[in-house]
């Protein structure tokens, strides 16, 4: 029997914690592209959110790609005395979820669900 | 960046605050439509008398960052003179056929939406160069999207002021109560940036929270 469907891969954090920020992005634009749905099981740093969209953006192609649909529950702020002095807050990120945005859908997110689509494109 | 590197920034900041020799920078982010340029052109013509750009109904209006220095404003007493930087929305899919849809050619699309993924670098670029940001929020939409929970996050980890302004309370499905409580940990007025309901709160907050 020939089962077909769309490739759904969770990742863990083991394996996303051992890529420098580049490789996450670019590890992540490239099964997107590949119309494969990532769940992260620890998601990206805010600043790593950032430079996915910013890459997303450089490689947007009107007839091809259309970008991204990412959902991470807000991360949580470890505040110490340290990190005041430094202004630098330790960050927890939380599961996230990313896929191409003509196949993944947003239904509803609060701060402790995301309700999604997944659909096929063929 | 190493830890000495960023002491010795936040010592730089210390001083340029204690002998204040610059603006503050303080960026307007938000989703498309959010009503981002609104605001800016709301506080723009109440402290200068001029405006900072077009607005429209379709998305992605605004394509480039525009700043505007030196923006004195007065509040209770106390004055503060901001740069801000109206930036292009935020999001992570741009796709032509929505502006199709909003009767525009297919070359005009794909044009708008080339720009407009061009004014979203803009912005993600200038995360990395503000003092703080005025996050403004559809107060009509679910606010857990991820443009406002990137804004947010990215906001927290610099340690950096973050007020936002739930806009759009003049439609009545608004609910700035949602937003205030989906982001508890941060200062929120709600507004109407097009009436200008609310707006001297607003303005109390940005000296208290950017000055």
């Amino acid at each position: 029997m020939c089962m077909t469907g769309i490739q759904m891969d969770l990742v863990s954090d083991d394996k996303m914690a051992r890529m420098t920020p580049v490789e996450k992005v670019r590890f992540i634009i490239d099964e997107v592209k590949e119309g494969k749905i990532l769940v992260l099981e620890k998601g990206l740093t805010p600043e790593e959110e950032a430079h996915l969209i910013e890459m997303t953006m450089t490689l947007i192609d009107p007839d091809n790609f259309s970008g991204i649909e990412m959902e991470s529950y807000p991360s949580r702020v470890d505040t110490s005395i340290l990190g005041k002095l430094l202004k630098k807050n330790t960050i927890r990120t939380r599961l996230t979820v990313i896929g191409p945005a003509d196949q993944l859908k947003t239904l509803k997110k609060g701060r402790d669900l995301i309700s999604a689509l997944v659909s096929s494109n063929e | 960046m190493g830890v000495i590197k960023r002491f010795k920034r936040n010592l730089s900041d210390i001083f340029k605050k204690l002998f204040n020799k610059k603006n503050a920078r303080i960026g307007i982010y938000g989703p498309p439509n959010a009503g981002k340029t609104t605001l800016a052109n709301r506080i723009l013509r109440d402290w200068t008398g001029d405006a900072m750009g077009s607005v429209s109904s379709i998305a992605h209006e605004t394509r480039r960052a525009r700043r505007r220095e030196g923006v004195t404003i007065q509040s209770n007493g106390n004055s503060i003179t901001l740069d801000i930087i109206d930036t292009p929305g935020l999001a992570t899919k741009i796709d032509f056929h929505d502006f199709m849809a909003s009767g525009m050619t297919e070359s005009e699309s794909k044009r708008r939406a080339k720009e407009a993924t061009e004014g979203v670098i803009e912005a993600v670029k200038w995360l990395e160069n503000l003092d703080g940001v005025i996050l403004v929020m559809d107060a009509t939409e679910d606010p857990f999207t991820q443009v406002n929970v990137t804004v947010i996050g990215n906001m927290e980890a610099r340690s950096l002021p973050l007020l936002i302004a739930a806009n759009k309370i003049d439609l009545p499905e608004s609910s700035p109560k949602t937003i205030k409580d989906a982001f508890p940990q941060h200062p929120m007025v709600a507004i109407s940036a097009l009436e200008g309901e609310n707006i001297d709160t607003l303005y109390e907050e940005i000296a208290k929270r950017f000055g």
